[in-house]
């Protein structure tokens, strides 16, 4: 009986000394003064990598789950004659919950992954070590660059994941369902507030980017130098961040509800 | 003759392992000194230990009369600049060419023009005889060339100290022998110091000009390349002439055989 | 290899894909209306009960939102709900004896504030006060008011071949 006790007691230490190292790459590749000359073009290349590559998984997601969701919305409205309520439940269903939440767990898919991978074999293949032996500091080259491109990516990703889903409902929506365009457009602009929805759900994904992209990265900086090392950095840190997000997610948007 | 790198007395520990325990080794400029022992004697953790990524547990090692361990990061950086290291797997970057490969440390470092980058760059892959590979993909080299362009690398910026390790396993004859030339010409020509970490007896032996032997992190043996090869301990006997069974025992140890055989009978 | 050129410019126009769908989500989305303190001038109602008015409701003559409530207090001394208007500048006609009332949108929306505009020649400026309101409807009070009428109702076709000529 003693034995599990310890055994849990050891594995929640080896925990927190994780979180611990993981917050201290973080600090040291943050607070580390940047060489913006040298690191821009560095950091663009990433938002590249990250977030223009992401833009198809996203654009296409994004067109169907509001379409998706202004169909099934409709057909359930429409029982209590609220159909005209479509745009509004559209609008902050998006801007509330699905833009951050999927935009994240996608990234973390497609994004996350590959940096982690990246990471993991750059460790692997030495390339990392030969990096500090040519006097060149790997965490500012190759982690910090991919650090501010997660940051960076992930709230534009937001964005257009947002415009994308409710031109996707108001396809099928006034397209499709034929509901009147112009109560479509004036019930959402009434019912959406710019502050608490759309800029509340701009800050989620911000911290959600934080997360994903941190939790890629740690898994890569740390994964073994085999290749079964890297499967399975790779698997955590897409599991390990869409925890992360959807935990948050709860956390976040009790405080906002709560209005702070 | 001065020493380049001297270690004394040096000790490190890995999950309760000595892997080293009070060696010493001097390393004399302009020569080739070769550290030789067999798999999993820590050979490649010594490289580390010189290059600064690892710390000793006692004992100290002098890099160009500066003492490595006790460097700030900055300190640290600028010793690096003046050591090559060849990578066993070469550890070039995948997402650049040969050219851009070699092109890094001076990129990084020096605030040269690129067309002085570029002869450069051409020169040291003149000396390593791929200049004509330059605009080729490393996943497009074969182990051979792969290494030879992370040696070109590793020369870019000109070091006094160049440290190979395991530079030859895994090759096919011709490009060990070229490699072998390489590390030889290179050292005579550049007035380079080569530290070649290697378990390959008679290559090594061929070029080194003084040989270190490490087993169960001791010193078993140093001497001339020569003076090894007649060397009568039983340890460097068996290392050298590569016996199967010896001081390192062909068995791993397990019990009896017929206890084995006879099986593990349920009580 | 990308070059360096065209991996920037796929940044550039991922960046301006973004703005562009911020502008949509402020415009389109939220009918985000460039609101401005300095546009508007402040004016204040109290009633007795507000019913679910909210700050930012909007404040609305004819059915045409012409500014927002900005403020809600309680008043210590009167013990009534004091509202502040803050209504767009160039709404600046509004005559100081008009009336505020607080209806719902829909059967079970918001409240807002509706303004009857009346006949004086003055006309409401910053810190003026509207004399005449009407406080919102509370759905209680409203069943309590019919189910009186309607058993009071039953009384009173008794009495009124009495009181007829009394009760004119």
């Amino acid at each position: 009986m003693m034995d599990h006790v310890a055994t849990i007691g050891r594995l929640g230490l080896l925990a927190l000394r994780e979180y611990g190292k993981a917050g201290l790459l973080l600090a040291r590749v943050v607070f580390y003064p940047p060489n913006l000359r040298k690191g821009v073009p560095l950091v663009i290349q990433q938002i590249y990598a990250e977030g223009v590559l992401s833009l198809l998984i996203i654009i296409v997601s994004s067109l169907f789950i509001g379409m998706v969701v202004a169909l099934q919305g409709y057909h359930t409205l429409a029982k209590f004659g609220a159909s005209q309520e479509l745009g509004p439940l559209v609008a902050l269903s998006v801007t509330r919950e699905l833009g951050p939440v999927v935009t994240a767990i996608l990234f973390a898919g497609r994004a996350g992954s590959a940096v982690a991978a990246e990471i993991g074999l750059m460790k692997a293949t030495e390339q990392l070590s030969s990096m500090e032996m040519m006097a060149v500091d790997p965490l500012k080259r190759v982690i910090a660059p991919r650090l501010w491109g997660g940051f960076i990516s992930m709230p534009l990703l937001t964005l257009i994941f947002n415009a994308v889903a409710i031109y996707g409902s108001y396809l099928v929506g006034v397209k499709w369902l034929a509901l009147d365009a112009g109560t479509f457009w004036s019930n959402m602009q009434s019912s959406v507030d710019f502050r608490l929805d759309v800029i509340n759900g701009i800050y989620k994904s911000i911290v959600f980017g934080l997360v994903v992209i941190w939790i890629a990265v740690y898994q890569g900086y740390k994964s073994a130098p085999t290749s079964a090392g890297i499967a399975s950095a790779t698997t955590r840190a897409v599991v390990y961040s869409s925890l992360a997000v959807l935990s948050l997610d709860f956390v976040l948007t009790a405080m906002m509800i709560g209005e702070w | 003759m001065n020493n380049l790198v001297k270690i004394d007395k040096l000790c490190f520990q890995r999950d309760n392992r000595f892997i080293f325990n009070d060696v010493d080794i001097a390393i004399p400029s302009g020569k080739i000194t070769a550290i030789m022992g067999p798999s999993g004697s820590g050979k490649t953790t010594l490289l580390r230990l010189i290059g600064g990524q690892l710390l000793p547990a006692s004992g100290t090692v002098t890099v160009f009369d500066k003492q490595v361990h006790s460097l700030n990061r900055k300190q640290l950086y600028t010793l690096r600049k003046r050591m090559g290291m060849l990578f066993q797997s070469g550890g070039l970057f995948t997402h650049l060419n040969v050219f851009e490969n070699v092109a890094f440390p001076l990129r990084e470092h020096t605030k040269l023009t690129n067309a002085m980058i570029r002869s450069l760059v051409l020169m040291k892959l003149e000396m390593v005889g791929l200049r004509g590979a330059r605009h080729l993909m490393p996943s497009e080299l074969s182990g051979g060339m792969a290494r030879r362009v992370a040696l070109a690398r590793a020369i870019a910026l000109d070091p006094d100290l160049i440290m190979y390790d395991e530079p030859f396993s895994g090759q096919d004859p011709i490009s060990m022998g070229v490699l072998v030339k390489l590390i030889r010409t290179l050292n005579d020509a550049l007035g380079l110091t080569s530290v070649i970490v290697s378990h390959d007896v008679q290559e090594t032996l061929s070029i080194a000009d003084y040989v270190y032997i490490i087993g169960d992190g001791k010193l078993i043996g140093h001497g001339t390349a020569r003076s090894i090869s007649a060397d009568i301990s039983e340890q460097l006997k068996q290392f050298i002439h590569g016996l199967p069974d010896g001081p390192v025992p062909f068995h791993y140890p397990a019990n009896k055989l017929q206890q084995d055989l006879i099986g593990e009978q349920p009580v | 290899m990308v070059s360096q050129r065209t991996i920037e410019s796929f940044v550039g126009l991922f960046l301006l894909a973004a703005t562009i769908a911020l502008i949509v989500l402020a415009f389109k989305v939220s009918g985000l209306t460039s609101f401005f303190k300095g546009e508007s001038y402040a004016v204040t109602a109290a009633f007795d009960n507000i019913g679910q008015l909210k700050v930012r409701a909007p404040v609305k003559i004819g059915g045409v939102t012409i500014g927002e409530v900005s403020e809600i207090k309680l008043d210590s001394q009167t013990y009534k709900a004091v509202v502040t208007l803050r209504i767009n500048k160039n709404v600046n006609d509004i005559p100081v004896d008009s009336s505020a009332g607080i209806l719902t949108a829909g059967l079970l929306g918001d409240n807002y504030i509706e303004l009857i505009p009346m006949y004086s020649k003055d006309f409401l400026r910053n810190g003026s006060e509207i004399q005449d309101t009407h406080s919102a409807i509370i759905l209680e009070k409203l069943i309590g008011q019919l189910i009186f009428k309607l058993s009071g109702g039953n009384d009173n076709t008794k009495n009124d071949s009495n009181t007829k000529g009394a009760n004119q």
